[in-house]
């Protein structure tokens, strides 16, 4: 299927939307009616055709739309993209992962034609044909990691891998919940964590580390994670929270279904080959609470999983204020129902909602 | 006493110990304020480690210098300021040899920058000790202007550079030597809570 781009906004006047096809294809996070913390990986091999887990990197109706709010954010704000020196050649890693893959899975969209080290990049719906000499810095308009991220949507991490540890020694952050790269680069995975609460009492970080430093190449691994976002912001950094946490307080019993969207990153690791690195794509989706409503099992669930939250972790994700008003808006899609395992809305087999 | 038990909430935040005098061919101190104290008794348990050592002290309105110089380092500098001690910093670092000792001793804001500085000049974090003496006070960055407030005693607190009122999130950054400071009524403009003194 030829994927049609939407012109649309995550800012100002939020012109963002879901199609239907988005809607169905969102990755719903809960695979039951409640919700911790958990080393929830599993290998990225693919998925349901058509599901965001299908490609290695997932290329939506929002690429064209998004390139553009990245470009905005890091005109105002350079800092968002931080390489550490010795991360080049892992910047050259990344650009041949992305190349090749999208290349491959999306051969109507991307095209890579390498001859030795001379390559030709043609990334159709950004209108790019580049030229350049693989692993010369000097034929990039950007350094490597700049030059593929900002024709890739979500955010990355790239990962030095030393000591038994992983250090964050490069990335590009633009549409991150609520973190700083400029103030996490170079810390390690215990210090970035820090502030995340209950996780490391459950030993989750020792035993997800350990996972992230065996990954091999070619064997990638995913999860999920989400929190909560008003108005389809894609740019909720520390750095412009001055300015937009304001949007928090605009929520009303009329606006929420439209105004409150549910944010999910799909995270990937792949192993580098040259550098040995790991690379941490955090891909995000965003879907308002009243698309999400359209799928009867959604609606049941979220309203439990969101009732049943920890206190702390309602804090930590921002959203503890708004909490009951959400309740108020979600319990009326929540029937007492049973639902089905598993993520997937299960359209055609769920129960419609009782009225 | 100088020295307090900091809480165990901060995954990023670095351990502090308590020095020790251990061989080496040179031994370089920097320290501020109450961190003389540290220094003093370095020297009690080793008198010959002195002769060997270079001492850089910012005294922040202590009272320690007569009493460090009376333990007759090899050479001893008085700083104003850290801003105005590093580039004497630097040159040390750069120029030492292998088997230099580093003993930084003081505030958190002192030891992560003095720190990072010896890290920069390659020497191994294995040579470097730290212990925590005096004021608790922070070194804040403000995550929207990036600009760094020393000395923070208080949480919440106004940024010296954007006039932004933070609060003091628990989370350092060794890099910075700091913690992150996060507008604390940007859902609500204008109510700031009373100030309370950090740790109380
Ligand atoms: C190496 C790749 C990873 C990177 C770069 C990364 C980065 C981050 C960052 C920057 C945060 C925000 C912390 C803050 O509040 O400042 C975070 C949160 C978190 N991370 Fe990771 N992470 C990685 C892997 C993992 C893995 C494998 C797990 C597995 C359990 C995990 C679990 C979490 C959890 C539970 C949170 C809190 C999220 C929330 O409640 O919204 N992370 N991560």
């Amino acid at each position: 299927m030829t994927i049609q781009f939407n012109d649309e906004t995550f800012r100002d006047d939020y012109s963002f939307r879901n199609s239907d096809w988005a809607i169905k294809r969102f990755p719903f996070p809960f695979h039951e009616d409640s919700y911790m913390y958990a080393v929830n990986m599993e290998q990225h091999r693919g998925g349901p055709e058509g599901s965001v887990y299908e490609k290695r990197f997932d290329v939506d109706e929002h690429y064209v739309s998004e390139m553009r709010d990245r470009a905005m954010v890091l005109a105002d704000d350079p800092l968002r993209c931080q390489s550490l020196p010795h991360m080049t050649l892992a910047g050259w890693d990344l650009l041949e992962l992305i190349m090749v893959s999208k290349s491959e899975d999306y051969p109507d969209l991307f095209e890579l034609h390498r001859d030795g080290n001379q390559w030709r990049w043609i990334n159709k719906p950004l209108g790019i044909d580049d030229s350049f000499t693989f692993l010369d810095e000097t034929t990039l308009p950007y350094g490597p990691m700049e030059y593929i991220t900002r024709q890739t949507q979500g955010d990355f991490c790239v990962l030095d891998q030393r000591d038994d540890m992983l250090w964050m020694d490069a990335g590009m952050v633009t549409t991150q919940a609520d973190w700083s790269l400029d103030f996490d680069i170079g810390m390690n995975f215990f210090e970035w964590h820090a502030p995340v609460p209950l996780a490391h009492e459950k030993g989750i970080f020792v035993r997800a580390l350990k996972f992230l430093l065996n990954i091999q190449q070619g064997a990638p691994a995913r999860r999920l994670n989400w929190t909560m976002t008003v108005n389809p912001l894609l740019d909720t950094s520390p750095e412009n929270y001055h300015k937009w946490g304001i949007q928090k307080t605009t929520l009303t019993p009329e606006n929420i279904g439209s105004k409150q969207h549910l944010r999910v990153e799909l995270q990937t690791f792949f192993r580098l080959p040259r550098s040995n690195a790991l690379v941490f794509p955090i891909r995000c989706y965003l879907c308002s609470f009243q698309d999400l409503m359209t799928m009867p099992k959604w609606g049941r669930r979220l309203h439990r999983v969101v009732r049943d939250l920890p206190e702390e972790l309602a804090t930590y994700k921002g959203f503890i204020d708004n909490r009951p008003m959400m309740l108020d808006y979600l319990s009326q899609f929540d029937d007492g129902q049973p639902t089905s395992p598993g993520v997937w809305p299960d359209f055609e087999t769920e129960p419609p909602l009782k009225t | 006493m100088s020295k307090f038990q900091f809480p165990e909430s901060i995954k990023s935040r670095p351990v502090y110990g308590t020095l020790e005098p251990r061989p080496g061919k040179a031994h370089l101190f920097v320290a501020d304020a109450e961190g003389a104290e540290a220094i003093i008794e370095v020297a009690a348990r080793d008198a010959g480690l002195m002769a060997k050592a270079h001492i850089i002290y910012i005294p922040k309105g202590a009272d320690f210098a007569d009493k460090l110089h009376a333990l007759n380092p090899a050479q001893f500098y008085e700083g104003p300021t850290y801003a105005a001690s590093v580039q004497r910093l630097r040159h040390v670092l750069e120029n030492a040899h292998q088997g230099l000792q580093v003993y930084l001793t003081g505030t958190e804001g002192l030891m992560g920058q003095a720190q990072n500085e010896a890290m920069q000049a390659g020497i191994p974090h294995t040579a470097i000790q730290t212990e925590h003496r005096g004021s608790v006070a922070r070194r804040m960055q403000c995550v929207h202007c990036k600009g760094i407030t020393e000395d923070v005693m208080t949480d919440p607190f106004v940024c010296s550079h954007c006039g932004l009122n933070l609060f003091v999130r628990d989370h350092y950054s060794r890099r910075l030597a700091a913690y992150q400071g996060v507008c604390i009524d940007a859902e609500d403009p204008g109510n700031v809570p009373e100030p309370v003194e950090l740790y109380k």
